[in-house]
């Protein structure tokens, strides 16, 4: 019920009402930017940004950035258990 | 799919079983009994047994499934009062899937709608708002269920019903909250819980600080979860972390959507429509003091309650369900007495049973506990 999907904002079909076409999953759906769309800001600019769509609301940008981090993060992890794996088999078998 | 295969990457998900396997082993001889952590969202739960996650973690380690699925703590009183709702002729009834086989204490949704009554499963609450204005001669109604995540989305439309003069057009309000339930289930004495991965969702709308008095006046660890495995394998790795270095604070591991701050315009639209209600009741957990959100009185044009004169029936659970038990993480699933017995997922009785969020339905379709029942 608490899902969410990311999507990401094609075009925008309504500027009154701050509706969208989002691209989900490589299917178009109209939803609701409103949570996302600040004051002042061009909503032509968000076009190509990516949301998390909830009940065909965009609830949330998706920060790329941060995304990375988490992954980089997890690689690092990856990498520092490989080398603690191989230190052990190497310990056993020698 | 972006931002959804990354974190589904199996490599990784196996380097993250072993560094949490090792910190672990590290903790074990610290550890008097196994170490419980409560996954509060019924998002999570999904994941973890679709994703096997529960096997892949050490003995030590016991995950407890927690009340944050909202069709789960529906109390069967207000199942009744959509009925009664529903079976008004003049309305159409619009509601998200998960509630439609939840049992009231005569018959479900489901049952209504083959009753004859206008039941529909919509998508969105927008989705609603397009039937009313399609259908001006009916009364639309949309159940508005849900924790903090919903609720900018029913706020947001009931907005929308006011700016374009859509007044045949309400919501039947049983919005509850994150914080007051998380509360409830602390304040149980026999509670051994000793850490929590806490809902990314409603967190991406409310922000870090409502969370905050979980480490500083309850002393239990918190991590901000996202919903894809390794999402939730990090989020175990980082409360190990900081049960490992004696730390008990609210961290964030789902930073690519939420914000320290959560949502301005979401809250702000809450804000708007919604009050805090006295209280409410959440099935299984009983009345909890500020639980509930209500519709403003600003907003009695679009509020189902005010519209229909509801009655707030309050009906007790059958006596054998044990539903509140299994959300405190007293007892398993399957340790309830009816459980795999005169409770399944064709034929629940108690609400863990029917949605796929629900601890008991997901154990059950996994085939746990099924032979202990």
């Amino acid at each position: 019920m608490c899902l969410g999907i990311p999507g990401q904002i094609a075009v925008i079909t309504d500027a009154e009402r701050l509706m969208a076409k989002v691209n989900i999953g490589g299917v178009l759906r109209e939803v609701n930017i409103a949570c996302i769309a600040e004051e002042g800001i061009d909503l032509q600019s968000y076009m190509g940004a990516w949301v998390l769509v909830h009940v065909g609301f965009a609830m949330s940008r998706i920060d790329e950035g941060e995304a990375q981090r988490t992954l980089q993060i997890l690689e690092e992890l990856g990498e520092m258990q490989e080398e603690l794996n191989t230190m052990q088999t190497s310990g056993a078998t020698a | 799919m972006k931002f959804v295969d990354e974190f589904r990457d199996s490599e990784k998900a196996q380097y993250l079983g072993q560094a949490i396997h090792q910190l672990a082993r590290e903790l074990e001889p610290r550890l008097k009994r196994p170490w419980q952590i409560m996954e509060f969202c019924g998002g999570h739960t999904h994941t973890i047994f679709r994703y096997g996650i529960e096997q892949m973690l050490p003995d030590c380690i016991e995950m407890v499934h927690g009340p944050g699925c909202p069709v789960c703590v529906l109390p069967m009183g207000r199942v009744d009062d959509c009925v009664a709702i529903a079976e008004h002729p003049e309305v159409i009834f619009t509601t998200f899937g998960d509630a439609m086989r939840v049992p009231g204490s005569q018959k479900s949704l489901l049952q209504a709608r083959a009753e004859g009554a206008d039941i529909r499963m919509v998508y969105s609450p927008m989705d609603a708002l397009t039937l009313a204005k399609k259908h001006p001669e009916r009364e639309v109604v949309f159940f508005a269920l849900g924790f903090e995540t919903t609720m900018p989305s029913t706020a947001l439309t009931v907005l929308q019903a006011e700016r374009e003069g859509i007044h045949n057009f309400s919501l039947f309000c049983n919005h509850i909250t994150t914080a007051p339930t998380i509360k409830a289930v602390l304040d149980e004495p026999d509670l051994m819980l000793d850490g929590f991965l806490a809902p990314g969702h409603v967190a991406m709308v409310i922000g870090l600080n409502p969370f905050q008095f979980i480490a500083r006046d309850y002393g239990k660890p918190l991590v901000i979860t996202g919903f894809e495995p390794l999402d939730i394998l990090q989020a175990l790795w980082m409360l190990l972390q900081q049960l490992a270095q004696n730390r008990c604070e609210v961290e964030n591991q789902y930073a690519r959507v939420v914000q320290t701050e959560g949502n301005a315009a979401a809250l702000k639209a809450m804000q708007q429509v919604y009050e805090t209600r006295d209280f409410f009741e959440l099935r299984g957990l009983g009345s909890i003091d500020h639980s509930g959100a209500g519709m403003r009185p600003e907003y009695a044009a679009f509020d189902a309650e005010q519209k229909f004169k509801v009655k707030n029936l309050t009906i007790t659970d059958p006596k054998d369900c044990q539903c509140g038990a299994v959300i405190k993480g007293l007892i398993k699933p399957w340790e309830c007495q009816i459980f795999g017995k005169r409770c399944t997922p064709e034929n629940p009785m108690g609400a863990l049973m029917v949605s796929s969020e629900g601890a008991c339905a997901a154990y059950y379709n996994h085939g746990y506990g099924r032979d202990a029942a």
